[in-house]
């Protein structure tokens, strides 16, 4: 017997899956808010407990201290949101020389990993497993007491061929200083850079039409190498004149200083992430299988062309994700610039956060920009991952 | 499915739970209304899982203290004299005393102290946590450490001022021979400040090379990192006895600023204020009325200056209305000494780190040491 069809029977909303799916989430969002909510009005109620009120107004008031490395012009009478800025610059620049230094020094050392070669393959696995089992902390302060301070004092500075002094009030280096026509030389630059990316686009659609895989890279940074030589000789003044350092009564002047701190933090950095990006590239060379390799010989592409046009592109798949997590390191490892004295963000906003009280703004402030930092050059890698993936058709 | 729901009802369980816990804790009462206040009180001793910062009010701080059988005092550990870990482990220091004979005057008894070394960094946000019952680490009286820091500064232990230490070779004799050069200074302090005001006064350039504590900053200046390392002249006496040949450094001649040094407690427990700050006029008066740990006995035997009766509790209930016992400051100066005594044992001419006087004098003699009267 079958039982008849009513169209009126509806199912009641508190047996409807579909209505409690909807009902579950909400209810969940709700208990997430809530929960802040209570978090952060427990937090204001204490604070007003103690007649502290949360505000960012603060930084608008004048910061009263010097820091010693300033990207800008900065001195006790400018605002605490400028110390922050200048503390937010430091992390950058740290971040940036660092994560290029590393990139390279990372990836020599994880093809000399795999290199035959027995001396350089064994001095890369010990360089790895030494480095990547320090404790980064102890790692940078070593580098800063027992290296950059312990070089001699500027009296008796040790000096290295290609005009480096070395004291323990820092390295300097010689710097290029702009004279009158550096402005037109920028333009020049500019000018070389637009022609980069045509001849990379050119080389491209050049490379697709016909199948060929023309040096691509090469040939596009050459062209503006060359652009920038020819500009740099034609102008009638030299765009930027060397300056040297030298010493000049208690300090390192002229060129560029390299303060120890500076010094300390980035090797540190440089070193320590440079052993974890070497076995990420070595990782992503071995997952390449061997019958790649053969393949790519038997079709007749000699060494080169197979690392660069078989084992890389498919290596580099493997490679950017776990890279990227170790980009991400080394920006937030160099919070610990505290540690040897470098006037990083985290370390300005201690100070600020000391000199006000408000430790809390401070704090939030802090996560806040180490999140954008983070949640950008993450970005930035999976767009990059998105370019390279394997396409699926 | 199921699983999910379970997860779901237990969240919203412990939801309800914290908002009971929100909900018990009123909000603050408008000043000036006693009653309220008390009633403020009870409540949020019973509530206090959740609350981030530690509770406040009339006589709070005494009764926790009393109930957890011990004071918790945030010291230095790092500037001999002062707030210093010695060689048997023990803490030592004018600081360390000062709360030592804050544990007298409360339990008759200076060992009922922890001592919880804290950085110049975390040292007001200890104290308003609560982590601390009152902060007693060199730290200077300033306007804004008044007000916006949520504490109380008690009356200044040491008159301090900031000074400028250099190797003695390097021929600098004052602070215009900084010109150029590199200073060592620790951050969140006070002296930080005053670097930079003095320099832009002097219209000196120079680099600040700015570290997180005394230890680092003495270790940078040691390995020669700068020209020259500034703090209050106090700390550079200690550090200089610690440095690996204190003859090769000297104090230069110049003071940089006012810096009273002095304990500090959380704003809201004006009881907590009294008992801390009344300590230390208790070490003051003991100077002196000449009153030391060894005559202390004697003189309470013995005693007809009505005055010394009172301080010593022989007559009247001075130490009721503290909300102590009526011998507190006679525990004081028979535990822990006058003020006299604990200046000789940390910073007296047969110490490491002795300091003359100076400022830090009666005023009889000539100092600042100024006691209100025990009445």
């Amino acid at each position: 017997m079958q039982r008849e069809y009513k169209p009126d029977t509806t199912i009641p909303f508190w047996r409807d899956e579909r209505i409690l799916k909807i009902l579950g989430q909400i209810i969940f969002a709700l208990s997430v808010l809530f929960v802040g909510m209570l978090i952060y009005q427990n937090m204001k109620a204490g604070l007003a407990k103690q007649g502290i009120s949360l505000s960012y107004s603060f930084l608008k008031g004048v910061s009263g201290f010097d820091i010693a490395e300033t990207s800008f012009a900065y001195d006790r009478n400018s605002t605490y949101w400028q110390a922050f800025l200048i503390g937010l610059l430091n992390t950058l620049s740290v971040s940036v020389v660092g994560i290029l230094f590393a990139t390279i020094l990372g990836v020599i050392l994880g093809v000399a990993r795999l290199s035959t070669n027995f001396i350089i393959n064994r001095l890369a696995s010990f360089y790895l497993e030494l480095i990547r089992n320090l404790s980064l902390l102890v790692f940078l302060i070593f580098w800063y007491l027992g290296v950059f301070l312990k070089l001699p004092r500027v009296k008796d500075a040790i000096l290295w061929p290609g005009d480096i002094i070395l004291t323990n009030r820092g390295v300097g280096i010689p710097w290029g200083i702009p004279t009158a026509s550096f402005p037109t030389f920028r333009l020049i630059l500019l000018g070389g850079l637009i022609l980069t990316v045509v001849v990379f686009f050119a080389l491209r659609a050049y490379s697709q039409r016909t199948g060929r895989a023309p040096l691509t890279l090469l040939w596009s940074l050459l062209t503006f190498v060359v652009v920038a030589l020819v500009g740099w000789f034609i102008l009638p003044e030299k765009p930027l004149t060397l300056d040297l350092a030298f010493v000049k009564g208690l300090n390192l002047s002229g060129g560029k200083i390299l303060t120890p701190e500076f010094m300390a933090l980035t090797s540190g950095l440089v070193l320590y992430t440079a052993a974890f990006i070497g076995e990420v590239v070595r990782a992503g060379i071995q997952s390449v299988s061997k019958g790649q390799v053969e393949a790519s010989r038997a079709l007749g592409l000699n060494g080169f062309q197979t690392l660069r046009l078989i084992v890389f592109p498919q290596a580099l798949r493997v490679i950017i994700p776990p890279l990227t997590s170790q980009y991400l390191n080394l920006v937030k490892n160099s919070s610990l610039a505290i540690s040897v004295a470098y006037p990083d963000v985290f370390y300005v906003a201690n100070t600020i956060q000391n000199q006000t009280g408000r430790a809390v703004e401070m704090i939030s402030l802090v996560m806040l920009t180490y999140l954008l930092i983070s949640l950008l050059t993450s970005a930035l890698m999976n767009w990059y991952n998105q370019r390279i993936k394997l396409v699926e058709r | 499915m199921r699983k999910t729901y379970t997860i779901l009802s237990l969240l919203v369980l412990f939801a309800l739970a914290l908002a009971a816990c929100g909900t018990a804790a009123p909000a603050p009462a408008p000043s000036g209304e006693t009653v309220t206040v008390k009633e403020t009180v009870v409540v949020e001793v019973t509530s206090s899982a959740p609350v981030v910062v530690a509770p406040t009010g009339y006589g709070v701080t005494l009764k926790t203290v009393m109930e957890r059988g011990n004071l918790i005092c945030g010291v230095n550990s790092q500037v001999p004299g002062f707030g210093f870990v010695d060689a048997n482990g023990n803490f030592a220091g004018i600081d360390v005393d000062y709360c030592r004979a804050l544990a007298a005057a409360i339990f008759g008894d200076p060992t009922k102290v922890e001592f919880r070394p804290v950085t110049a960094a975390e040292r007001f946000t200890a104290l308003q946590s609560g982590e601390i019952d009152i902060l007693s680490r060199n730290t200077t009286w300033s306007l804004v450490r008044d007000t916006e820091l949520g504490g109380n500064f008690v009356h200044t232990t040491f008159y301090d001022g900031q000074g400028m230490m250099v190797p003695k070779d390097s021929g600098i004799k004052t602070l215009q021979d900084l010109e150029g050069g590199t200073i060592c200074v620790q951050t969140g302090t006070t002296t930080e400040l005053n670097l930079a005001d003095v320099m832009a006064s002097l219209n000196v350039t120079y680099t600040p090379a700015v570290f997180e504590d005394a230890d680092s900053t003495f270790a940078a200046y040691s390995e020669g990192r700068c020209d020259a390392v500034t703090t209050d002249k106090s700390g550079l006496v200690s550090r200089r006895s610690v440095l690996a040949d204190p003859a090769a450094h000297e104090i230069l001649d110049v003071t940089m600023s006012k810096e009273p040094l002095g304990p500090m407690v959380r704003h809201g427990d004006d009881q907590w204020f009294d008992i801390a700050q009344w300590t230390v006029f208790t070490l003051f008066s003991g100077e002196e009325f000449g009153i030391t740990s060894a005559n202390v006995d004697d003189i309470r035997a013995n005693a007809t200056a009505p005055e010394v009766r009172r301080m010593l509790g022989l007559e009247g209930d001075l130490g009721l209305k503290l909300g102590l016992t009526n011998d507190w400051a006679y525990n004081i100066i028979k535990l822990v000494g006058n003020y006299e005594e604990v200046y000789n044992r940390n910073l007296g001419p047969d110490t490491p780190t002795y300091i003359p006087r100076g400022y830090n004098s009666l005023y009889t003699d000539g100092g600042l040491l100024y006691s209100p009267p025990f009445r």
